[in-house]
């Protein structure tokens, strides 16, 4: 009994946070959110799949959802027209289907190299994929995407999926799923070659294996995870675009694995949850958002190469000793923090309200002078005056200084925690 | 006895140089075969045309009777051939414990297998175990190898190179760079996993050779000058003059 709750615990808890996250966010808006966050959740553990466990690099990985998101309209349309009693919780099942079927069709083309060969291969098929999605408007349905009501086949237990909230406890169910069957996937036999692959191909022939097969598959079933999202993806919106399998969905996910870490399993959780975030609040503060996330990215590059999990994993050096000690630990380490991301907000505060203002500026000198910072009317900037541009340059720089002068502080605090937690580590 | 290995006619040339000169060799089932020579002869070249990692120029390879030139090297290791690198070829950033683990999984027959948990997988636990005490580095199981010491990263790299079982089994250089101890360390470990099989060792230290080897075959500018028992390749006055006249005394 207690190692099964050891190792199924965690599910158990995921499960009833599911469960009763609608009751602690009601309003409808973060259902929506939620159901974009699961989705995005299986693609990116998906593309991970590849990435992380067996050194991947795709920038295609939207074709596999995205075609999977247009079977999964087409069936469900069919469905409705034909009566066939297919209940929409089973549909995704068609597009884990579809995205094994086209990742078995594309994966033996592309998996025959790995590295670059197969980054470029997988970005070539990408191509192909949108520019046929163009052509072929009887399955692509063209601008307008391909449609499907969602609430028009037969009912299970009542509910016809027509409100949000149905459709949220649908996805969760789903997202869940994948997650679990993903991560067991990392702990079989397949799964580990995948990561001697990720390693040393060339070494992982001379035991017996061929490393172009273990790609083969671990493409494969990346497929049919991504059909699974793009699958729900296409149940959430009722609608099937082209720009489901275009290059912005391929680069979002491989935007959100990164930023959550490939190293842990954990990571692409977290990037996904942080990327749909921020791409769904930045632009109620911003029309240039992408601007301000694309230099959040390239800062996770910089500085936190392996992510937010690896940001966090970090810390678990520190997790020793009694449990008093560890969180005076790391309260101090975290008190260290607090210090220098007061600067480094001035510094970011500063930048962004020159930037703003520059673009306003530049772009919208037509509406007069004044600016609404962040898009909120209290904070108006008469860009034509001089205050807000000096304010501005002093608080980038000076904030700048002011935080390079906490840095000795913080790498301090990180010694001593070092020092206390092998202490009391033993 | 019957061949293990039965090289023909071997050649290998790179663009225009030939490396592998038409060799032809006969290992038995079951002996400890020593390849020496000089720096750049061509022995390990040999070894990568046996293994599947070349293909031959022309020439064939057999094994236990079988043609298997041309095939891939995880065929051939399939067919119970293994072979260990002169540059540390391990997975650097896996523990040790799993470098040794993904060594034995063909070998117990799981394949592909993406529904069965590894971790009870028994005969695959005890077998990573068994190789682990095998190379001493039980107490290092989780460490990523890539931290290891160079000693034993060598010890590592024979441990995946038998953890499959093989019947054939080559060494390329194994105690290279090791100080006096470990070689000895080394040099009972292959001892004692070469029993029962068939060994082909590429080896500059002459006291491991002589001390080791049913045979020896010496291999100059991509032929084989000579192949004998140890005290007539000592005696051999081509290889006096040819190898160990100069490198004998290290
Ligand atoms: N892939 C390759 N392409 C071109 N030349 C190669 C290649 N591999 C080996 N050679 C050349 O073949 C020759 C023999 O190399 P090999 O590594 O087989 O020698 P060796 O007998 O193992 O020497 P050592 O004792 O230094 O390990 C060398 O001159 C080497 O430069
Ligand atoms: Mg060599």
């Amino acid at each position: 009994m207690s190692s099964a709750v050891k190792s199924y615990g965690v599910w158990i808890l995921a499960a009833i946070l599911l469960l009763i996250l609608p009751y602690i966010f009601p309003a409808g808006a973060s259902i929506t959110t939620m159901c974009l966050i699961g989705i995005m959740v299986i693609f990116a553990l998906s593309y991970n799949m590849l990435l992380g466990q067996t050194g991947m690099l795709s920038f295609g990985h939207a074709v596999y959802y995205g075609l999977a998101a247009f079977v999964t309209s087409h069936m469900i349309n069919w469905a409705a027209k034909s009566g066939v009693p297919l209940p929409l919780p089973l549909i995704p099942v068609f597009g884990a289907a579809a995205g094994l079927f086209f990742g078995i069709v594309f994966g033996s083309v592309s998996t025959k190299r790995g590295g670059t060969a197969f980054a470029m291969i997988s970005l070539g098929l990408a191509e192909l994929v949108y520019s046929s999605s163009l052509i072929l408007r009887s399955f692509f349905g063209g601008e307008e995407g391909i449609s499907a009501d969602r609430t028009k086949l037969i009912r299970l237990f009542g509910y016809n999926f027509g409100p949000q909230i149905q459709v949220y406890y649908l996805i969760a169910f789903w997202t869940l799923l994948c997650v679990i069957l993903m991560y067991a996937i990392t702990r079989t036999p397949l799964g580990r070659m995948c990561n001697a692959v990720r390693e040393n191909p060339e070494r992982v022939e001379f035991v017996g294996y061929n490393p172009q097969f273990v790609r083969f598959i671990a493409f494969s079933l990346a497929g049919l995870f991504a059909g699974v999202a793009g699958s729900l993806a296409a149940i959430n919106i009722e609608l099937a675009q082209a720009s489901f399998v275009g290059a912005a969905q391929s680069g979002a996910v491989l935007l959100a694995a990164y930023i959550g870490g490939v190293a842990f399993f954990v990571g692409p959780v977290l990037g996904a949850i942080l990327v749909t975030l921020l791409s769904i609040k930045l632009s109620d503060f911003s029309e240039i958002w992408v601007l301000y996330f694309g230099i959040f990215f390239i800062t996770i590059i910089l500085f936190a190469p392996y992510g937010l999990s690896g940001l966090l994993m970090m810390h678990a050096q520190f997790w020793r000793g009694p449990f008093g000690s560890k969180i005076t630990r790391l309260g101090k380490l975290f008190g260290a923090y607090v210090v220098a991301l007061i600067p480094a907000l001035v510094m970011i505060f500063g930048a962004i309200l020159l930037i703003e203002m520059i673009h306003h500026v530049a772009q919208k000198g037509a509406e007069g002078a004044n600016m609404h910072f962040l898009r909120r009317n209290y904070l108006t900037v008469n860009t034509h005056t001089v205050l807000p541009w000096v304010g501005g340059v002093i608080a980038m720089i000076g904030g700048f200084f002011a935080f390079r002068f906490t840095w000795p502080t913080v790498a301090n605090a990180w010694h001593n925690a070092l020092v206390d937690a092998q202490r009391s580590g033993k | 006895m019957n061949s293990a290995i039965e090289l023909k006619n071997l050649e290998k040339s790179f663009g225009k140089t030939a490396i592998i000169r038409g060799v032809s060799l006969d290992v038995k089932a079951g002996e400890r075969h020593a390849v020496i020579g000089p720096n750049g002869a061509g022995k390990s070249t040999l070894f990568n045309l046996i293994s599947g990692r070349f293909l031959p120029s022309s020439g064939s390879v057999l094994l236990h009777g079988e043609n298997i030139t041309g095939l891939r090297p995880f065929e051939i290791n399939r067919r119970g051939l293994s072979r260990s690198f002169q540059v540390t070829n391990i997975f650097p950033r896996l523990s040790v414990w799993e470098n040794v683990r993904c060594a034995v999984l063909w070998s117990k027959g799981y394949k592909y297998s993406f529904w069965r948990n590894i971790d009870k997988l028994e005969d695959v636990r005890a077998r990573t175990q068994e190789i682990l005490e095998l190379i001493g580095m039980t107490n290092r199981a989780e460490i990523p190898a890539g931290v290891l010491t160079y000693a034993e990263q060598r010890a590592l790299e024979i441990g995946i190179t038998i953890a499959g079982g093989a019947n054939i089994i080559l060494l390329d250089e194994p105690t290279a760079g090791m100080s006096r101890g470990e070689a000895e360390n080394a040099v009972a470990l292959i001892r004692k996993v070469s029993e029962g099989r068939t060994l082909i060792i590429i080896e500059h230290d002459m006291g491991v050779v002589f001390n080791l080897a049913d045979r020896i075959s010496v291999l100059v500018y991509g032929q084989i000058i000579a192949t004998d028992e140890p005290a007539k390749i000592k005696a051999n006055q081509k290889v006096q003059e040819a190898y160990l006249g100069t490198a004998g005394h290290d």
